[in-house]
C-alpha cells in the first residue's frame, strides 16, 4: 500500500522534473523512486498491519505479494540504466517515458496485491494503457506504429472479454471480493450457477490473452518486434511476472473448489503454448522475434506451475519469473547495443561478437543458457521448481511435454551462441557504456548465483 | 419508483440475453471489420454490454458495488479512448490510412 501510494507520487514528480533541462537527473530520480519503493515494500514485510487498516479489503500486502512486488521492482531497477539512449536522443521524451514507466509499475504492483476484482481490473488497465503509449512512443517509426495499434486493439478486446467474465462472476456470486467468491463456490458446490463457469472461462481467456498464451498469442511477435527495444524488454518481463502472479492469486483464493474445470483449460493451453512458442522460435531469423517467441514459450512453463497447483506453486512462479526476468534483461541489453551499432536485430548482426566484445558475448551466453535451462544457471533451477510442483500432483504428461520442448529450446538459444563464437563478423566493434557494463555484471552474477545457491531467495517464502 | 425498481420490471434473463447479444456483435465487429475506428467502436460496444449487465445484476441483487464498477469501467474506457485515438491519428499521419489490413509490415 505504501509502495503504491509513494510510487504514484514519484511518477508525478518525475513528470514535472521534465521541465528542467538536466536529463540525466531524470534517470537518477526514476532510479531513486524505484529504490525507495523497494524499501517501502520491504518495510511492509515487517509491518503487515499497515495495509489492512487503510485498504478496506480491496488489496492485501501478504508476504507472497511483497515477493512479487520485489521481483517487479528489481526488474525495473536493473532495466532502467539501459534506457540511457533516451537521454541523448533529441526526439525522445525521457520525462514522459520515465513517468509512464513508474505509473505502469503502480499498475503491475496492484496486479500482485489485489483482493478484489475491481482492483485487478484497474491494475491491469493502468499497466496496459501505459504500455500502449510506450509501444508507440517512437512516433515516426512505421513498425512501432503498427505494433502500437495491434497491441492496443488486441489489449482492449482482451479487456472486454475479461470484463464480461467478471460481470458473469458478479452475477453468480454477488460480489467482486475474492474471498466472497470463494465462499460462494464452497457453499454451493453441488449446484453452481452456469454463469460462474462462463464467467471463469471468459476471465481466464482475457488473462491468457494479456499473458500471450497460445492460442491467444498471435499478436505477441508483431508487438514485441515493432516496439522500441527498451520497452520490449520492459513489457516482456513485467507483464509476465505481474500477470502470472495475478492468475495464481485468483485461482488459488477463489476457485479451488472448481479445480477440475480450470485445470483442463490451463493444461491444454500450456502444452499448446510450449509447442507453438518453441517450434516457431526455431524458424526465426531475427533475434528480437526469436525472443518474442521465447517469451511465449516461457509463459507455457509458468502456466504449468499455475495449473499443477501444489503447495510448491507460489515458490515456483516466484523463482521462475525472477530467473526469466534477469536473463531477459541481459538478452535485451545485448540486443540494444548490437542493434544500435549495426542497425539490425537479425542473428547475422551477432556474428563474430565474441572477438570484438568478449564480455558481452559471455554475458549473453550465460543468459541464453539460463533461458534454455542448462544446469548451474537460474533458469535451470526455475524449471526444476516448476517440474517438481507438477510432479507432486502427478501431472507426468505435462512434465514430459515441457522437457521435450525445452530440448527444442536449447537449439535456438544455442544458435545465438554459435553466431557469436563460430561465425566471422564484419569487424564492427560493439562498445558498452559503464551503465550497461554494471547492469550486465549484475544480471550475469545473479543468474549464476541463483543457479548455484537457489536457497538465497527460494526460502524467502 | 426508484431506478433499480424500474429495472427490475424487466426479467433478468432479458438483460442477460440482450447484453450477451451486444457483446457478441462487438466481438464479431472486432474480428471482421478492417477500419481501425470501427474495430474500436466494436470494443466500446463490448464494454457497454458489460456495463448493462453489471447494472442489471446490481439492481436485482440490490447491491451498489456493481454500479460502482460501472463507473470504473467508464473512466478506464475514457482513458483508453484517448490513448487509442492518439495511436490511430499517429498512424493516419504516417500512412494516410487506418485500414488494419494494410498494416502488415511485421511478419515472420
Amino acid at each position: 500500500m505504501l509502495a503504491i501510494s509513494a510510487l504514484s507520487v514519484f511518477g508525478i514528480i518525475v513528470l514535472f522534473l521534465g521541465f528542467s533541462n538536466n536529463k540525466s537527473a531524470l534517470m537518477l530520480a526514476a532510479m531513486l523512486s524505484l529504490l525507495a519503493t523497494f524499501g517501502l515494500a520491504l518495510y511492509e514485510w515487517q509491518h503487515p498491519e499497515i495495509t489492512p487498516a487503510v485498504a478496506a479489503g480491496m488489496m492485501s500486502f501478504d508476504n507472497l505479494s511483497i515477493l512479487f512486488t520485489a521481483v517487479l521492482l528489481v526488474t525495473g531497477i536493473l532495466l532502467l540504466p539501459l534506457s540511457e539512449r533516451f537521454l541523448v536522443d533529441p526526439k525522445a521524451q525521457p520525462a514522459e517515458y520515465y513517468a509512464i514507466l513508474l505509473f505502469s509499475m503502480v499498475g503491475a504492483i496492484m496486479m500482485v496485491t489485489f483482493d478484489n476484482l475491481i482492483m485487478l481490473f484497474l491494475g491491469l488497465e493502468i499497466l496496459s494503457i501505459s504500455l500502449y503509449v510506450l509501444t508507440g512512443s517512437d512516433k515516426r517509426n512505421l513498425l512501432a506504429n503498427e505494433a502500437a495499434l495491434k497491441y492496443f486493439l488486441m489489449g482492449a478486446f482482451a479487456t472486454g472479454v475479461l470484463l464480461y467474465g467478471v460481470a458473469m462472476l458478479y452475477g453468480a456470486a454477488g460480489s467482486f471480493s475474492l474471498s466472497d467468491i470463494a465462499l460462494y463456490v464452497q457453499d454451493n458446490h453441488d449446484n453452481l450457477s452456469p454463469m460462474l463457469y462462463i464467467g471463469l472461462f471468459m476471465m481466464l481467456v482475457g488473462m491468457l490473452f494479456k499473458l500471450s498464451v497460445a492460442p491467444f498469442h498471435w499478436w505477441t511477435a508483431d508487438v514485441y518486434t515493432g516496439a522500441p527495444n527498451f520497452f520490449t524488454a520492459y513489457m516482456s518481463t513485467i507483464v509476465k511476472t505481474a500477470g502470472f502472479a495475478a492468475l495464481y492469486k485468483i485461482l488459488s483464493v477463489s476457485f479451488v473448489g472448481v479445480y477440475d474445470y480450470w485445470f483442463l483449460m490451463l493444461a491444454i493451453c500450456a502444452v499448446l503454448t510450449l509447442c507453438i512458442g518453441n517450434l516457431t522460435a526455431t524458424a526465426q531469423q531475427s533475434f528480437k522475434r526469436m525472443m518474442a517467441y521465447s517469451g511465449v514459450s516461457h509463459a507455457g512453463y509458468m502456466l504449468i506451475a499455475v495449473a499443477s497447483f501444489s503447495d510448491k506453486t507460489p515458490e515456483a512462479i516466484f523463482f521462475y519469473s525472477l530467473a526469466y526476468s534477469i536473463a531477459t534483461i541481459t538478452a535485451f541489453a545485448a540486443l540494444m547495443r548490437v542493434a544500435d551499432t549495426k542497425g539490425s536485430a537479425d542473428f547475422a548482426a551477432f556474428y563474430g561478437l565474441a572477438k570484438t566484445n568478449p564480455f558481452l558475448s559471455f554475458a549473453l551466453t550465460v543468459s541464453m543458457l539460463s533461458l534454455a535451462g542448462i544446469p548451474l544457471t537460474a533458469g535451470f533451477m526455475g524449471k526444476l521448481f516448476v517440474f517438481m510442483s507438477a510432479l507432486e500432483q502427478g501431472h507426468v504428461a505435462l512434465v514430459v511435454a515441457a522437457v521435450l520442448m525445452s530440448a527444442v529450446g536449447v537449439y535456438y538459444y544455442l544458435r545465438v551462441v554459435i553466431a557469436m563464437y563460430m561465425r566471422e563478423g564484419n569487424g564492427v566493434a560493439v562498445t558498452l557504456s559503464p551503465r550497461f557494463r554494471v547492469v550486465l555484471i549484475a544480471t550475469t552474477v545473479l543468474t549464476i548465483l541463483l543457479g548455484v545457491v537457489p536457497s538465497l531467495v527460494a526460502g524467502a517464502l | 419508483m426508484q431506478i433499480p425498481e424500474v429495472m427490475r420490471t424487466v426479467p433478468l434473463e432479458y438483460y442477460l440475453f440482450f447484453s450477451t447479444a451486444l457483446f457478441v456483435i462487438g466481438v464479431l465487429g472486432v474480428l471482421t471489420r478492417r477500419n481501425a475506428l470501427v474495430i474500436f467502436m466494436s470494443v466500446e460496444l463490448m464494454l457497454n454490454a458489460v456495463n448493462l449487465l453489471l447494472a442489471s445484476f446490481s439492481s436485482y441483487r440490490q447491491d451498489s458495488v456493481g454500479q460502482v464498477f460501472v463507473f470504473f469501467i467508464m473512466a478506464v474506457a475514457a482513458a483508453e479512448v484517448t490513448v487509442g485515438l492518439a495511436i490511430i491519428v499517429m498512424i493516419y499521419r504516417n500512412t494516410k490510412s487506418i485500414d488494419v489490413q494494410l498494416l502488415n509490415r511485421l511478419k515472420g
